[in-house]
């Protein structure tokens, strides 16, 4: 029998406005992960000897981001120098991949504790800037199809006969849901304030969030993909779903997920090293599973993740009490929810990254601590992450708490 | 008879390597290797002695490139490692030739495509014969290859890839003029003297000559992936060829990719990366059947088809009945060859209305700057448009454009036959009425002919000359050649309903028309039929068609079934679905009140929502794949059974006139080239396995079955 994974804290750094005036700009990714380690430290006294490995997602490692971004934010934040650091980067998946497999190094018993989570500065390392063969090598991009995942989200929609409407709708959902969580104070107890090297706090809370939008307003939005279309992106996707006359472009800036910067880190140990360093375990790791689907179309991942997940664990999805779906694209929840039949109710139920924004690499750890919360605030058993990831790729996790 | 590359020194030490290979042209083949390997060892050893070289030609045409039939022999899976080594030995010499430490100049007295040019690429300095016979360009791509010999590689190198990247994808061949505008080369020569005389001066003036990339330093014009907007503008290039190519040609996709690896790699791994690409290249069957119908062009034009014992003819005056849309197209194109046309029609509105179709077309040429106002005037000066009849006094061909009715046709033939000159012929532009029926009427049976075009006549490359049962060889001849002077390219073919082109294109229309009443989804027979590459989907083909032509042509065919005791099947989907449009729907066509489509304003069409009602139905579901495949098998397997009614005379004919003439995927090479990609036994298989899944159109005729069995190929 394999060792239990013990989730005994998860935290992250309020996720700032991904741009030059957000607060976090001023913030290098390696400070923000420090900052957010040291963070996790302090909350346990942690002996971080007693820290066998340090897995961080970054989806963009070049520059700043670059070079092993999780050992050497160790290095600044001065840990024990025994501990090790990994950068993973499995594109949208990487935070929830760096829980996953956190969870597989102590349940195979090779190692007892490890921090798990990401770093995403997307105002300071854009989006995209680390490039790769799949869009940018001539040959790769034929030979695969390749489309920008925008085009792909539009087509998802276009395929279920969503309009923009349903998409906006969606997208208020979700703001009005995140900024009745934050003010609710549900995300305080593991979101740690950003400080200088002072002591002085650069950013509190979630400061993406617009509480303020109406469906006019979001109507007002122009289609972000629609000119990628033109330029023959569109025809490339519909090479592979001739049944659609065109793509109806309704993704905006409203209703996909936002840029932000912040990090995200979770703490994953055995039963045994729980005891002997005096932490409590608040949940635990069920199950694991990725898979991948259709690349061109290349968003339709969670369910199939869902359901490989699930047969893991030998759960049914009635067994799940919450889920996480990370909202990329509004109409990547919607499909789930379609093909699952998965009630609002239980889905995203304190908003998602639309609202609050999708630090790429360390989103799929905020949603571990962000269901996590959840289901200890509403005293409930099981929750499921899951995220669409490039590539076609899809990746879920089942928790426990405990 | 051997050939060489002459060797001259001069009194100023610059040698003149005149390139005399055996064949009728230079081309890069073995002897070539050979030939060129002999010349630069030679000055390599002698290069303390040269002041510099220049390379020239004692063809009329500088170099021709690669040796085509050679390449098509290459076997998948066989021939590459040998492809790739020639390949790498052709560049080695050139890439000695051009660091050999003094100056080369390539004299280019007439063509340099592909090879050739690729050959000028590696000199240092290129003088051009500012003559109408020099032609120079890279058009690999339309062989379906790319320039291997260095020619991406060089050309990035040389002018930046913002530049380079549209003659690569395009294949554009440039005149002298615009060749030296464009910087292909760099001067230009009033005659050969003069050519050499400028290259001479060249090699004086610059002892030192090296190419730039082997320059130490050297960055490449306008820069490499590195900067964002090179790398923006390769991604960017990736959809956009797409939406051309579909997917189905990789030979564009591989000139992209090794643009691509030239702004990444240095100049020498480039050069072995394209060699790889071309290589990779040659055994697909897309560059087999682009080769072979480049072959079969040079067949068809060269007049394969002709009878050979005719001497050449040349119309002067020309007569056309009927200013309608292929009236006066074909008055446009036989007096900007230089034809006295006579434009006649029953109502000089409508003539003159023909006449100035001509002059539209004219005005565009003019604002492009591609037309003087002389010759305008000239060109405009030679037709007449006229309702006398006696205008067609000594024509030396009437070809007749009236409505698709054989008693109005006969009556023009009895009419109007007499005016002609001695030996004159008479062509009728039918596509649908047999010529020998035509003929009927015609005192000099032998002297009539079919002369079938195709809309838009300015624009379409392609002429069906369709024999009569008493039409002459001498009569034949002489349509061939005036299809020639309009520039055309004239496929021949027997007389038979439908002829060739119309009974194949009429095939791709029914299929779509079948797949329709099966219940598949519109749109979904549009785009499959578009991404196996068709130019335009069958339905979208039929609304320009328009129904109510369809309608009339069942009538006709009737008609035609009664008068000739022939059994020909008017009982199609096509004649079925004309039927609903027109009598139901009220629905006659694009030019009328739409069809499977509605047309907006704009140009833009959707689907009519009744098509989707009336005939969808949700629980069909065919493999694309299959959908595909009938919409090509329909109409190759309906080739067959010409070329095997003697309808079609030749697989060249066939091949050509599937492409140029209704739209049959270029990749394919041609229907009966399809088969032959496909795998003769594979194709007979799969249209049995149609045949047993979606109806006996699709069952192999006897002699697909016979190459088949006998392991033979059309050729």
């Amino acid at each position: 029998m394999a060792t239990t994974a013990f989730i005994y804290d998860a935290v992250r750094t309020p996720r700032g406005k991904g741009k030059k005036d957000g607060s976090l700009h001023e913030v290098k990714p390696v400070d923000l992960l420090a900052g957010l380690l040291n963070g996790l430290r302090d909350r346990h006294s942690l002996d971080t000897s007693k820290v066998d490995d340090v897995i961080m997602g970054c989806v963009t490692p070049i520059g700043e981001q670059g070079s092993c971004v999780a050992k050497t934010a160790l290095l600044k934040a001065g840990w024990d120098e025994r501990v090790a650091g990994f950068q993973l980067d499995r594109f949208c998946a990487s935070g929830l991949e760096a829980v996953n497999l956190a969870a597989q190094k102590v349940a195979s018993g090779w190692e007892d504790l490890v921090v798990a989570g990401g770093v995403e500065c997307m105002s300071r390392v854009p989006m995209g800037s680390n490039g790769g063969a799949w869009g940018e090598d001539p040959q790769t991009a034929f030979d695969s199809s390749f489309v920008p995942q925008g085009v792909g989200a539009d087509l998802i929609a276009t395929l279920a006969n969503f309009s923009r409407e349903d998409v906006d709708a969606f997208a208020l959902n979700s703001q009005k849901k995140a900024a009745a969580a934050r003010d609710a104070g549900y995300f305080d107890k593991s979101v740690l304030p950003v400080k200088d090297e002072n002591g002085v706090t650069i950013l509190e809370r979630d400061e993406f969030i617009k509480p303020d939008s109406s469906l006019e307003g979001l109507a007002g939005l122009k289609a972000s993909f629609e000119f990628h279309g033109s330029l023959g992106y569109d025809d490339i996707a519909l090479s592979k779903y001739p049944q659609v006359v065109k793509i109806n472009h309704i993704h905006t800036p409203g209703n996909s997920s936002g840029i932000v910067d912040g990090a995200s880190a979770v703490l994953i140990g055995s039963e045994k090293i729980g005891a002997e360093l005096g932490l409590k375990a608040r949940g635990r790791i069920v199950a694991t599973a990725v898979t991948s689907t259709e690349p061109t179309i290349m968003l339709t991942g969670p369910a199939p993740a869902t359901w490989k997940v699930l047969e893991k664990a030998g759960m049914s999805i009635d067994d799940i009490d919450l889920f996480e779906v990370n909202e990329a694209f509004a109409s990547v929840v919607l499909r789930f929810q379609k093909e699952t039949g998965v009630p609002d109710e239980k889905i995203n139920v304190n908003g998602g990254s639309i609202a609050m924004g999708h630090p790429l690499g360390a989103t799929g750890a905020m949603l571990v601590g962000t269901c996590l919360d959840e289901l200890e605030r509403r005293n409930l058993r099981f929750g499921l992450i899951t995220l669409c990831v490039g590539g076609g790729m899809g990746i879920a996790t089942i928790i426990e708490r405990v | 008879m051997s050939g060489t590359f002459n060797y001259q020194k001069d009194s100023n030490n610059i040698v003149t390597v005149t390139m005399d290979m055996s064949g009728p042209v230079n081309a890069m083949n073995d002897e070539y290797i050979e030939l060129m390997s002999a010349t630069v060892e030679r000055l390599e050893a002698e290069r303390a002695d040269i002041a510099g070289v220049i390379l020239t030609s004692a063809k009329s045409s500088f170099f021709a490139g690669g040796d085509i039939k050679n390449m098509l022999k290459a076997v998948p899976g066989v021939d590459e490692p040998a492809l790739f080594a020639q390949t790498e030995s052709i560049k080695s010499l050139l890439r000695r030739l051009e660091k050999l430490g003094k100056p080369v100049v390539a004299a280019i007295n007439g063509a340099a495509l592909g090879g050739g040019y690729e050959i000028c690429l590696a000199c240092h300095y290129r003088v051009a014969l500012n003559s109408p016979a020099v032609a120079i360009g890279l058009p690999e791509i339309s062989l379906g290859l790319l320039p291997g010999g260095g020619g991406i590689v060089r050309l990035v190198s040389k002018m930046g890839v913002e530049k380079a990247i549209m003659p690569l994808l395009e294949g554009t061949r440039f005149k002298a003029e615009k060749a030296a505008e464009f910087g292909l080369v760099e001067e230009l020569a009033t005659d050969t003297d003069d050519m050499m005389t400028r290259a001479q001066a060249w090699i004086l003036a610059n002892p030192e000559a090296a190419n730039p990339w082997d320059i130490k330093g050297f960055k490449i014009p306008g820069g490499d992936l590195r900067k964002p907007n090179i790398a923006q503008m390769i991604q960017g290039a990736v959809p956009m060829l797409s939406q051309k190519t579909k997917g189905l040609m990789p030979a564009p996709e591989k000139i992209l990719d090794v643009i691509a690896n030239t702004l990444r790699v240095d100049f020498d791994t480039a050069l072995r990366i394209e060699s790889r690409a071309l290589t990779s290249l040659v055994t697909t069957p897309q560059a087999k059947n682009m080769m072979t119908f480049f072959l079969q062009m040079n067949q068809v034009n060269g007049g394969g088809s002709r009878p050979k014992d005719v001497a050449k003819s040349k119309v002067k005056k020309v007569g056309i009945l009927g200013a309608g849309m292929m009236g006066q197209g074909i008055a446009y194109v036989s007096a900007v060859a230089g034809m006295d046309v006579v434009l006649k029609d029953i109502n000089q509105d409508a003539a003159d209305k023909g006449k100035a179709y001509t002059e539209m077309l004219l005005n565009k040429a003019l604002k492009r700057g591609r037309m003087s106002e002389e010759k305008k005037a000239a060109i405009l000066g030679r037709i007449t448009a006229t309702v006398d009849a006696n205008a067609l006094q000594g024509c030396d061909l009437i070809i007749e454009a009236v409505f698709e009715n054989v008693d109005l046709k006969h009556a023009m033939t009895k009419e109007l036959e007499p005016l002609l000159a001695e030996g004159g012929v008479w062509g009728s532009n039918t596509s649908t009425l047999p010529i020998t029926l035509l003929a009927e009427a015609s005192a000099k049976p032998d002297n009539f002919i079919g002369i079938h075009f195709f809309s838009p006549v300015d624009k379409m490359p392609l002429v069906e000359i369709i024999v009569g049962e008493k039409t002459s060889p001498e009569t034949l001849a002489k349509a061939f050649d005036y299809s020639q002077q309009i520039k055309k390219t004239p496929i021949v073919v027997n007389d038979s309903r439908g002829f060739f082109t119309s009974r194949v294109f009429g095939t791709f229309v029914d299929e779509g028309a079948v797949l329709i009443e099966e219940g598949v989804e519109p749109v979904l027979i549009e785009n499959l039929a578009k991404l196996v590459g068709m130019p335009v989907g069958p339905l979208a083909v039929h609304d320009e068609v328009s129904q109510q032509l369809t309608s009339k042509i069942v009538v006709t065919n009737r008609e035609l079934n009664e008068r000739l005791g022939d059994n020909m099947n008017v009982d199609t989907a096509t004649g079925r679905m004309s039927k609903i449009f027109v009598e139901e729907f009220k629905r006659n066509g694009k030019a009328y009140e739409g069809g499977y489509y509605d047309y907006a304003a704009d140009g833009s069409k959707v689907i009519w929502p009744t098509i989707r009602e009336r005939f969808v139905k949700p629980e069909v579901d065919f493999p694309n794949l299959d959908i595909k495949e009938r919409i090509l098998f329909r109409q190759v397997v309906e080739s067959v059974r010409c070329l095997e009614e003697g309808v079609l005379k030749s697989v060249a004919d066939g091949n050509i006139g599937s492409i140029m003439g209704i739209g049959f995927p270029p990749y394919t090479g041609g229907v009966f080239q399809y088969i032959n990609t496909y795998g003769v036994q594979k194709f007979a298989d799969r249209a049995a396995e149609l045949s047993e899944l979606y109806g006996e159109r699709f069952a192999p005729p006897a002699l697909l079955l016979k190459k088949a069995a006998d392991g033979e190929l059309f050729v």
